[in-house]
């Protein structure tokens, strides 16, 4: 009886002229509804939580020099010893720097544009290379709505980073601008076999806490962290060394330090690395970031931009 | 026993049944494997999932992992379309059993095994009948080009309608061959350096090397593999429609050679990739792509004015409205040809316009958002390929009426839905920034799910109804027992 019930339905469904009517007008509901929720505006100042993380921005960790497993089949490579920043250059620091670089004439600004020297790279005319001349390059832009560093001309030091940025990873910032910020200093961007060994140890962990990844980890797409929300303006950065295992309010984090006790070694920020290679202008970025699933967050795994690059998503530090 | 063994006899020795048991795997690894990346990762499923089964993920394993997966779809639709060309070619009865026969244990082990292998913790057993699969699905390749060897004196034609030489030489049998023996020939590409790395740890997906100026013959070869293959399955897939709607005329006439030189010479330039040809390799593979892509339009052109002459006969003089009427009535013949059409705004242009402004944008873009593009644009050629071969089995079906208008316009509509979807998501960095970007993917997330979910919907119903059909004795499955698809060529 039920199946003659279920059959008349189905056969009165195909006979009605107005079931491919309602598909249709469910489809053009679901069509607006997917237009609508894609016009909806952004907010970039939406306020944001304030943490405080209590890991000093200024430490830098030892690496010893030796062997290491490198890449996804684990190769065996060597480096010297250096010390890496314990975590990413923040905003602050990045504002400290361009106080200090503008006042020695390092830094220029031009339109709009915070530029400074880089030396130039030897150009091979390989396919696809672009020459990297010596000259001014851009380091960060200064009217972009998501920089993080704000310029007040009536301060002695016009930079400050905005507020509650102050501890957040240095972003929108160029190759030449990490570059640059290391050299000011007399430091360096990481090889990226050397950001690999920091991130890594001495073993195959493909992250730097371990072997498996989950959202209390580390910042990445859709992470649930408490700085996302992603009906709005989806992932934002989290302050440096965020992940330490501390509870911030009910948002209770995993204490993700790499073996050499260094933070945001995967997820938050892509990182510049240093190397230039023969052939080619493109510059390499470590560590997958805030916008990126987390298979980008293994420590292997390569992304690579022209180095003029700039990113709501990809900050540095320095080796020494 | 015998209820078992006649439905046996369907499905493993009728094309209707083996193309019905090929789509439902495929469905069903589609549906599994699809919970565990994209939107439904971010929902946690993909945990759940892997819990569920028990899957065994190893993280640097991923890349293997997933060349497998793609394997393994990819060996049950080049199956999918064996079984719809020997249904539709004549061809000895020997060699349609032993093909047939061998695609299928072939891409079933495949299947199975690689999946096992892959997902399923490392029981080598399993990745040495994964390679048995895949070897098995070569020599039914290396059969079919025997079979269909056009040169032989039974496959002569002389029918004015259909491309021939004046010798008799089926050129649209032709065209068949040379895209069997050319698909047997690339798989070589990728199957030699499968064996050279080796278990699949040492693998690379290709996308993300794109940018690097040295590549050894091996990756140029892998490339060049994924690229033509797939190439391939998209010609394949064009010829056979064509003899389904039954192509012929004068645009046949013109078609054919076009399809024949377009797929040797498209060929040789990937062929090229691994030789000192690589530099001008590009331009090779260009001119071999214009002349099978304008043979396809030239299909498409056909079948269109076809649609329109055969809906409007009963019109003395139709306006442009009753033709479009008469164009769109049928969405299982139209719909072939739009998708084919719809392809070239999802793949084949989006494809040039990168090639064109590749240094200019593309690559100022960071090499994560190239891959978007890459594998946005294949995954979309393999969704539409996917989508062709269903429009087409809906015709196999004999479905009829409101079913049949629902049938097609359900995978016409949500198919295209997720597909600009995926276009708008790949091109958005041209028209905005990352910064203000969230909306926007949100509200495309929104349709390409609901697209691509729906879609699959429909298909699991199809694959249910079949399933209860499996259960009734007089069923539909026993009219399409002793159906070849040739008997079932338009006229």
């Amino acid at each position: 009886m039920k199946r003659n019930t279920l059959v008349m339905s189905l056969r009165a469904k195909r006979s009605n002229p107005q079931f491919s009517g309602r598909l249709l007008r469910a489809v053009a509901l679901v069509m607006t509804l997917a237009i609508l929720t894609s016009c909806a505006p952004v907010d970039l100042n939406a306020p944001l939580p304030a943490f405080d993380p209590g890991i000093d921005p200024d430490s830098w960790a030892q690496v010893p020099a030796g062997e290491f497993y490198y890449g996804q089949h684990e190769q065996i490579e060597t480096t010297g010893a250096y010390e890496i920043m314990v975590t990413d250059v923040t905003v602050s620091q990045y504002a400290a720097f361009l106080n200090a670089a503008q006042a020695d004439g390092s830094v220029k600004i031009v339109d709009g544009e915070a530029v400074g020297f880089y030396p130039g790279d030897v150009f091979r005319g390989v396919k696809h290379e672009e020459e990297i001349k010596a000259g001014d390059w851009p380091f960060i832009p200064l009217d972009d709505p998501s920089q993080r560093i704000r310029k007040d001309e009536s301060e002695t030091r016009p930079y400050k980073a905005q507020p509650g940025y102050e501890n957040h990873p240095m972003t929108m910032v160029s190759w030449f601008g990490a570059w640059g910020y290391c050299r000011y200093y007399g430091w360096r961007l990481p090889t990226e076999i050397e950001w690999e060994k920091a991130a890594r140890g001495s073993d195959t962990r493909p992250f730097p806490w371990g072997d498996e990844i989950v959202r209390e980890n580390a910042n990445f797409y859709a992470s649930r962290d408490p700085f996302e929300d992603m009906g709005s303006f989806g992932s934002r950065t989290s302050p440096v060394g965020f992940y330490n295992g501390r509870k911030y309010g009910d948002y209770q984090t995993l204490d993700s330090a790499s073996p050499y006790g260094l933070y945001d070694m995967a997820g938050n920020v892509w990182q510049w690395t240093g190397d230039v290679y023969e052939g080619m202008h493109y510059r390499f970025l470590r560590g997958g970031s805030k916008d990126t699933y987390d298979m980008d967050l293994r420590v292997w795994v390569r992304n690579n931009a022209t180095p003029t690059y700039v990113s709501p998503g990809v900050g540095f530090r320095c080796v020494r | 026993m015998q209820f078992i063994k006649t439905r046996f006899n369907y499905l493993f020795n009728s094309t209707k049944g083996l193309i019905l048991v090929a789509i439902a795997m495929i469905g069903m690894v589609t549906a599994i494997w699809g919970m565990l990346s994209g939107p439904m990762a971010e929902m946690g499923v993909r945990e759940v999932v892997i819990k569920l089964l028990g899957m065994d993920i190893v993280q640097s394993e991923r890349e293997g992992r997933i060349i497998i997966l793609y394997h393994s779809i990819a060996m049950a639709v080049v199956a999918i379309e064996t079984y719809m060309v020997t249904g539709l070619l004549k061809m000895k009865a020997f060699f349609k059993t032993a093909i047939n026969a061998t695609i299928t244990v072939g891409y079933l082990l495949a299947m199975v095994f690689g999946m096992g292998f892959a997902y399923f913790g490392h029981n080598w057993a399993f990745h040495g009948l994964f390679i048995t699969g895949l070897s098995l699905v070569f020599f039914a390749g290396v059969m079919l080009v025997i079979a269909l060897w056009p040169w032989a004196k039974e496959y002569r034609i002389a029918d004015k309608d259909y491309a021939h030489t004046k010798g008799g030489l089926d050129l649209e049998r032709t065209a068949f061959f040379a895209t069997a023996l050319t698909t047997v020939i690339s798989a070589l590409f990728g199957a030699i350096p499968g064996s050279f790395y080796g278990h699949g740890f040492e693998t690379f997906l290709a996308e993300n090397v794109i940018r690097y100026p040295e590549k050894t013959v091996m990756e140029y070869s892998i490339i060049g593999h994924l690229h033509i293959m797939l190439a391939l399955i998209g010609i394949m897939v064009t010829l056979i429609i064509g003899r389904w709607l039954n192509f012929k005329g004068i645009l046949h006439k013109v078609a054919m050679p076009l399809m024949i030189l377009g797929t040797v010479v498209l060929n040789l330039g990937v062929w090229g990739v691994v030789t000192p040809l690589e530099p001008v390799a590009h331009m090779i593979i260009y001119v071999g792509a214009t002349p099978s892509m304008f043979a396809a339009l030239l299909l498409l052109i056909w079948s269109w004015g076809k649609l329109i002459r055969e809906g409007t006969a009963h019109l003395k003089k139709p306006n442009f409205l009753q033709k479009l009427a008469a164009l769109v009535r049928d969405p299982l013949k139209f719909g072939p040809t739009w998708q084919m059409l719809f392809m070239n705004f999802t793949t084949s242009g989006i494809g040039i316009f990168m090639a064109i402004k590749l240094d200019e944008i593309f690559r100022v873009w960071p090499a994560r958002e190239e891959r978007i593009e890459l594998t946005g644009h294949w995954h979309a050629l393999s969704a539409i390929i996917a989508t062709i071969i269903l429009l087409y089995y809906g015709d196999m079906l004999g479905l009829k009426g409101k079913v049949r208008q629902l049938y097609g316009w359900a995978i016409l509509i949500l198919s295209d839905i997720a597909l600009a979807a995926v276009t708008i998501f790949e091109m958005k960095r041209l028209f905005i920034s990352e910064a203000v970007q969230q909306p926007l993917v949100n509200g495309l997330m929104y349709a390409i799910d609901f697209g691509l979910g729906m879609l699959l919907v429909l298909l699991a119903t199809v694959m249910v109804w079949r399933l209860v059909d499996l259960f009734k004795p007089k069923g539909r499955w026993t009219e399409e027992m002793d159906h070849e698809l040739s008997q079932e060529v338009a006229k």
